[in-house]
């Protein structure tokens, strides 16, 4: 009797997860609903963005959320692999374990911290130095026109790019221990160096779980909030430059959606929730099966 | 031939250290700004003083720190609960595919973006109470803490050897008296440790607050709208005064103390030789 109730209990507990998804879910579609029958999917195409004539459209927005993505993902792919490489192949245990923790407190750095040191440090260095500096040298490509402003796209995913590579690097590390021990001597007795043993055996062995911890980065950077609020400049548009101001979906909720008078207006901005609640649910749900698939078949070092 | 494979070994094995080297120094860099930045406005009246307008000096943000404690406290004694009794429901009574789901159902929301999760608590809580609480922030926070709980919890039950289980069956315990005597108790480090955590990376959420516990310039009961700590930073810090970043630097620098502490603390509770599973 007492095992059934216990039983009953836990279960309960566990059908309290499906409940908030369900509600999460629900809440989502129905509060969308006036926006959602309004717009209809035009409202992913348009750009449209003006609360006083009440016409919506996401494009600058989910442009926003990609391009400052991308460019985070550019940076942290290199960086975090490159980092994760040297933590699992080169490094001894101990120090590999000891710097990982520090990179670990990385991802617990809240974001507003991310943002506060954003706003008072990279933004004043991009507007005096690195974004002239682009505009001297790669000015001729469309990327690197228009205004200096510090604040815009290039900075915002700078940001990304910081607080996504430990998620890469303690992803990949992972994949990059679990490949068996022979598969390194092998490529090391036939004469392989160090350096082509890891790029050419170890890298494609893992390939899945370091694809997985890309998706994983690429995730929490779609759905970053307030470091992406505080320097990307919250403006609608949509520029081809990475210099200008531009807003992403998550800034836009953030900045207006407590402001938001009206119904349609809210409405709208809980669709752009709803647009963003899609996309990082597939790219969420790809990183888990990629991690899943590499880390049950190696052994650890 | 062989040189330049060589020369290419050197040069590519070194960058990987360069991007190491790069990755942690920007932890330090981190801890080195907000204690130049930060560290001269921390005073006495910056923890006890409530918030004065510009021009004034001797403000603080006590009305931010204990909102803050509240929001994240009151999330803690409903998630946590609630988080727990999932992980035990996951790790030790697992009918497999209806255990599948809510695992999946787990860390889906694990990725749900922060600020999606403020809406939630919006349409639940703000809406119908007609206005920012202190109990819809923490609502959100709660939201956020339950997927973390459960996911640690049941991680390190299963890490818990079967032995320790047969022995209790054997001596005729019944299931539950199996779990809450001898499998909770032995797995209790690693649970605690994933709870501390939880409950620091929760605290340290701004977007989930914006729209639902709000902002504050004095105290706020459970029902009123109530300041916390990140929330003020990033006023502070997207305001137009010098004497306001001046504080978002030191609101900064005690949020990151609180939120490296417990994680150190978290590391040094679980026995050395374990390591810390992600959810």
């Amino acid at each position: 009797m007492g095992d059934r109730i216990a039983r009953l209990t836990a279960l309960f507990f566990a059908c309290v997860l499906i409940a908030i998804v369900v509600l999460l879910v629900y809440e989502l579609l129905w509060r969308s609903g006036a926006a959602r029958a309004k717009f209809g999917w035009h409202f992913l195409a348009s750009s449209e963005w003006n609360p006083v004539t009440e016409e919506f459209g996401a494009l600058p927005f989910l442009y926003g959320t990609v391009v400052t993505s991308l460019v985070a993902m550019l940076l942290s792919i290199p960086l975090g692999l490159g980092a994760a490489i040297f933590l699992a192949e080169l490094a001894p245990l101990k120090l590999s374990n000891s710097l990982t923790f520090v990179i670990e407190l990385l991802a617990a750095i809240p974001s507003v911290i991310y943002g506060l040191l954003a706003i008072f440090t990279l933004v004043p260095l991009m507007r005096e130095y690195i974004e002239p500096f682009l505009k001297t040298t790669l000015g001729f490509l469309p990327f690197f026109q228009g205004p200096a402003m510090g604040v815009g796209y290039l900075t915002a995913g700078l940001v990304l790019a910081i607080m996504t590579v430990p998620f890469i690097i303690s992803v990949s590390r992972e994949a990059l221990l679990a490949v068996p021990r022979e598969q390194r001597e092998a490529a090391l007795a036939l004469g392989a160096t160090r350096w082509e043993t890891t790029w050419q055996i170890v890298v494609p062995y893992a390939k899945l779980g370091i694809l997985g911890s890309i998706f994983l980065g690429l995730a929490r950077a779609l759905g970053e909030t307030m470091a992406v609020t505080m320097v990307v400049g919250n403006l609608p548009a949509v520029h081809a430059s990475l210099l200008w101001p531009g807003s992403s979906i998550a800034a836009a909720i953030a900045n207006e959606f407590g402001e938001a008078g009206g119904s349609l207006y809210p409405s709208a901005l809980i669709e752009l929730g709803l647009v963003l609640f899609g996309l990082t649910i597939v790219i969420n749900g790809f990183a888990r099966l990629m991690i899943i698939a590499t880390t049950k078949k190696g052994s650890k070092r | 031939m062989l040189a330049r494979r060589k020369f290419v070994n050197v040069v590519m094995l070194s960058l990987t250290g360069v991007c190491t080297v790069a990755t942690v120094a920007v932890l330090f860099v981190i801890l080195g700004a907000l204690i130049v930045h930060g560290a001269s406005s921390l005073s006495w009246n910056f923890f006890t003083k409530l918030p004065v307008p510009i021009g004034e000096t001797g403000g603080g943000m006590a009305n931010a720190i204990i909102g803050s404690a509240q929001i994240v406290g009151v999330a803690a004694l409903i998630g946590i609960p609630i988080g727990f009794m999932a992980g035990i429901y996951l790790a030790e009574y697992e009918d497999k595919k209806f255990a599948a789901i809510v695992r999946y159902i787990a860390d889906l929301l694990n990725g749900v973006p922060s600020i999606i999760i403020g809406i939630l608590a919006w349409a639940l809580l703000v809406v119908p109470l007609h206005g920012n609480s202190a109990l819809a922030g923490s609502i959100a926070l709660s939201v956020m803490l339950i997927p973390i709980v459960t996911r640690q919890t049941e991680q390190f039950l299963r890490e818990v050897p079967l032995a320790l289980r047969e022995g209790a069956l054997a001596l005729g315990a019944s299931k539950w008296k199996m779990i809450a005597t001898v499998v909770v108790p032995a797995g209790s480090k690693g649970i605690m440790t994933g709870m501390i955590l939880g409950v620091a990376r929760v605290a340290g959420e701004t977007a989930p607050l914006l729209f639902t516990a709000g902002f504050n310039q004095y105290w706020g009961g459970l029902k009123d709208p109530t300041a916390s700590l990140p929330v003020m930073i990033y006023k502070l810090a997207t305001g137009p005064y010098d004497e306001w970043h001046q504080q978002a630097w030191a609101a900064g620098l005690v949020l990151i103390a609180m939120v490296l502490t417990a994680n150190i603390l978290a590391r040094m509770i679980l026995a050395r030789g374990v390591s810390v599973p992600r959810g």
